[in-house]
């Protein structure tokens, strides 16, 4: 089964307490952030505290790590740092072009030779910050086998906008939408930003629950807290795993017949249907429902 | 082989970290260690052990360290003690 | 020699404080008679008032070498029993047995009289901060006893603790001796504690700053045990004696604790219509309220009846109806105060109905699911809650062992490891709870069945939760830390531990 990304919580990548931790919260993947979490001056303490970590920690889910992008002094310092530990993903924050992540991935490629892990095992992700960088969202995405996701980080591109953060996100309607279609083309995950306010929970799982219509495969967390609220929403209903498994079973059926006609309850049942199904039933499997 | 120019320090003083200081010792004097730990009974031999064993890797042979422990794991020494010696080694 | 859970116990301590060691959770029967208070008299229009606790000291017959006893309702508000303390060591009585329901950071206020030996010997629940480390030190004339709530009602009425006069602080009472702990400025709430020892004790002296015209009501304890009254400014300071509500951690790894036993609950099978439940005051225990209570009413389930030491939490849930009764021995916060002076389904018990092993039965006896912390736990699932790592007392017994022997399942939540300490151990440094009746342990990192209870492993496996074996845990927990070293301990007793039937489960050991 593909993996799932429904929360990808992010962690500060100096903060030793909630590294240790960082595993137990059931977040499907973690984010050591070397980037906006950590300040200028701790840039080299947070890369070693996090390479240590993932050598000798063992995480329960995904792990990724946020560089600094490879046009600050910092970027391709964390790179050295940070994948003789192999980490499960690089994410490149601020992506604005299928160059850089070529760049990157020309990078991952050098060091799994050169410390012996598969080529390709080095995932990559990118997150949209700005305008230009969701010009080129369906580039980015689809620019290396790597790719795994792409990501829209609100804040700064709010900022990029020249506006500023509504409840209802209607200032990132459109880009939300564009990320997805540009993940969709690529065949890769969508995850959406993160909620500004860590104590508003109902706008939280508001925001979720518009996320998860939009398309998006999972959200970007900050406060463990919020991963149990993510899970809840992306969660199927018993009705819909019921009419999941009772689409598959028709699906079954008609392929052990093989009948190209497929109907549950007289209605018609083709490719997307089936597809939703499986997904639903994913789903489901990942809460430990039945 | 890595002599230490100038006193490296790396950590904080919160909880499961640990504050690392290092300063460059005379040639041939070795490692001192000066640890304060809230687990010093269970477990001050070991952060001992893992910060002497840091130092070698990095290859420093004489140093002064003081290290105040707040219950960091091996793994926060060991990258404290690697950042601490590169901030010296600069 | 070594008891039923193999723990060392000298023969030398057995022998010279008259204990049997620890055989098992029900292995005593008991003997004999309860004991009793003297008889006394009071004849009409007599006055039990008196101008100062000099006098009721006086009054009392105090003498070198007896025992004494507080109740602890008043927490870290408490000025009774320093005040009561300093009087008798002014009078220089010496050589007295404190006998408190528990002790509080605010009772280091007698530690110059402890030195001075006005007090050479403590018998409590247990003790923390500088109270906690003179004990550990050896510095009383004899071991400190430690008892659980229930254990120290059958010591009483055992007449094992022997209590020659109870001071018992009193928010409200009547010229009479009428007491109530729900009205006045130092309102605690229950009395649940004091209220054996006003039935046992040979005086009772009630001292209080609400003195109200008779008759008081409702009662707690009534006048027919009370000797002496004494009225001061003030017993105890409100902002320490009750908190505003108590609120439910927002510590994500709490959380993921208190979910974890939440859900372990859930799945048992004693999760149904008529339950009943005992929540600790601690942070995780608070949240596990809050995630039973969603699925009570999510699946329209109301229980039978909640225990506490209460909390807001619990109290809302009897307000909401989520259960029909809540049994109380003692209050944490000002909600629950208010719920027990309003709600007439909030009933105040002493500590024998709540947990005496030796009557003929305590309500614990009827509990399905308890939540209980720990300062560790080790692979034979037995609980420390007395002394920390390094062999220092800092917490007390309560009521810890006589709930989980008397509930169905007893979940002990802790996390898996503190600082850099790992909380399972290969043996606890102090046993305060046998692990024979421990079912559950819940860390951050999973949860470890006791294999007597191969039928709760298989349904909160089959919950999906993740169960593993005591000893799995314990390595997950090295793996990040390493394996401590071991704290090196003395030969010389500090501290006996009784289990609630009086036999000894442990003893303390001074640290080097």
């Amino acid at each position: 089964m593909k993996k799932l990304r429904r929360t990808m919580m992010f962690v500060p990548g100096n903060n030793p307490g909630m590294i240790q931790n960082a595993g137990i919260y059931g977040a499907d993947a973690i984010i050591f952030c070397l980037e906006d979490a950590v300040s200028i001056t701790e840039k080299d303490a947070a890369r070693r505290l996090v390479f240590n970590a993932l050598k000798t920690v063992s995480y329960p889910c995904e792990t990724a790590v946020r560089i600094n992008h490879i046009s600050t002094p910092f970027g391709y310092d964390d790179l050295d740092a940070i994948l003789p530990a192999k980490p499960g993903i690089i994410r490149l924050p601020k992506a604005e072009t299928a160059e850089e992540m070529l760049e990157i991935a020309s990078i991952i490629e050098k060091a799994e030779i050169q410390y012996g892990f598969p080529v390709g095992s080095i995932k990559m992700m990118a997150a949209i910050e700005t305008a230009k960088g969701l010009f080129n969202a369906a580039a980015i995405a689809a620019s290396h086998p790597r790719m795994t996701a792409i990501a829209i980080g609100g804040e700064d591109f709010v900022a990029d906008l020249k506006t500023t953060r509504s409840l209802d996100g209607k200032e990132l309607f459109v880009p939300r939408s564009q990320i997805v279609l540009a993940a969709r083309a690529a065949g890769i995950d969508a995850v959406d930003s993160v909620f500004a306010d860590v104590n508003d929970d109902e706008g939280f799982m508001a925001e979720t629950t518009m996320i998860k219509q939009l398309g998006f495969d999972g959200k970007s967390v900050v406060n463990p807290r919020q991963i149990r609220m993510v899970h809840k929403i992306f969660a199927p209903t018993a009705k819909e795993v019921d009419y999941a498994k009772r689409v598959l079973a028709a699906y079954e059926e008609a392929l052990a017949r093989k009948s190209g006609v497929i109907a549950l309850n007289g209605k018609m049942i083709d490719g997307p249907i089936v597809a939703r199904a499986e997904r639903v039933l994913a789903y489901n499997a990942a809460v430990g429902g039945h | 082989m890595l002599v230490l120019k100038k006193p490296g320090q790396a950590g904080t003083v919160e909880s499961n970290d640990i504050l690392i200081a290092v300063a460059p010792g005379e040639a041939g004097t070795g490692v001192t260690i000066n640890l304060t730990s809230p687990v010093e009974k269970q477990f001050g031999a070991q952060i001992r052990t893992v910060i002497g064993e840091t130092l070698a890797a990095c290859g420093v042979a004489d140093a002064v360290v003081t290290a105040n422990d707040r219950g960091a794991l091996d793994c926060t020494v060991r990258a404290r003690v690697e950042t601490a010696v590169a901030r010296g080694a600069e | 020699m070594k008891n039923a859970i193999g723990r060392e116990i000298p023969d030398s301590i057995l022998e010279r404080y008259n204990y049997k060691p620890y055989a098992g959770p029900f292995a005593t029967v008991p003997t004999g008679r309860l004991a009793g208070a003297k008889i006394a008299v009071s004849k009409p229009r007599s006055e039990k008032i008196l101008k100062s606790i000099d006098q009721a000291i006086d009054a009392s017959g105090l003498q070198d070498g007896m025992t004494i006893s507080f109740h602890h309702h008043f927490r870290n508000g408490d000025y009774v029993l320093n005040m009561v303390v300093a009087a008798i060591a002014r009078k220089g009585i010496k050589g007295l047995t404190l006998a408190p329901s528990s002790l509080n950071d605010i009772n280091e206020a007698i530690i110059p009289h402890i030195e001075a030996g006005v007090i050479t010997q403590i018998e409590t629940s247990g003790a923390r901060g500088k109270l906690g480390r003179l004990m550990t030190a050896g510095k009383l004339a004899k071991p400190l006893v430690i008892r659980s709530h229930g254990g120290r009602a059958r010591a009483i009425e055992a007449g094992e603790l022997k209590i020659d006069v109870a001071f018992i602080g009193a928010p409200a009472c009547d010229t009479k001796g009428n007491i109530n702990g729900v009205d006045g400025p130092s309102a605690c709430g229950s009395m649940g504690y004091a209220m054996v020892d006003a039935a046992y004790a040979d005086k009772v002296v009630a001292i209080t700053d609400n003195l109200k015209e008779q008759p008081l009501f409702p009662i707690s304890i009534p006048q027919t045990q009370v000797d002496f009254i004494v009225v001061v400014d003030s017993i105890g300071d409100p902002k320490g004696i009750a908190s505003g509500a108590l609120r439910i951690s927002r510590d994500p790894r709490e959380l993921v604790i208190a979910e974890y036993a939440a859900s372990a609950i859930i799945a048992s099978e004693y999760f149904k219509e008529g339950y009943s439940l005992q929540l600790g005051s601690g942070g995780a225990s608070l949240a596990v309220a809050r995630f039973v209570r969603e699925h009570m009413l999510e699946r329209g389930i109301t229980g039978s009846f909640g225990i506490g030491g209460l909390t807001a939490p619990f109290a809302e849930m009897l307000e909401e109806g989520l259960f029909r009764t809540m049994y109380d021995t003692q209050d944490f916060d000002i909600p629950s105060i208010d719920s027990l002076r309003r709600n007439p389904n909030h009933l105040e018990i002493s500590a024998s109905y709540y947990a005496n092993p030796h009557s003929r039965g305590p309500i614990v006896n009827s509990l399905d699911v308890v939540i209980l912390s720990a300062t560790e736990v080790d692979v034979d699932f037995n609980v420390n809650v007395i002394t920390d790592s390094n062999g220092v007392i800092m917490g007390a017994s309560g009521g810890h062992c006589d709930t989980a022997a008397g509930a169905a399942m007893s979940i002990v939540v802790a996390p898996l490891i503190r600082g850099r300490l790992p909380m399972v151990l290969d043996q606890v440094q102090t046993v305060v709870t046998p692990g024979e009746t421990v079912d559950v342990i819940v860390t951050e990192r999973g949860l470890a069945v006791n294999p007597r209870r191969s039928d709760l492993k298989a349904a909160l496996s089959a919950a999906g939760l993740p169960v593993m074996n005591i000893e799995d845990l314990q390595r997950l927990a090295h793996q990040l830390t390493g394996v401590p070293a071991a704290v090196e301990l003395t030969d010389e007793v500090v501290g006996l531990v009784e289990y609630r039937d009086g036999t000894l489960i442990d003893v303390i050991r001074k640290p080097k």
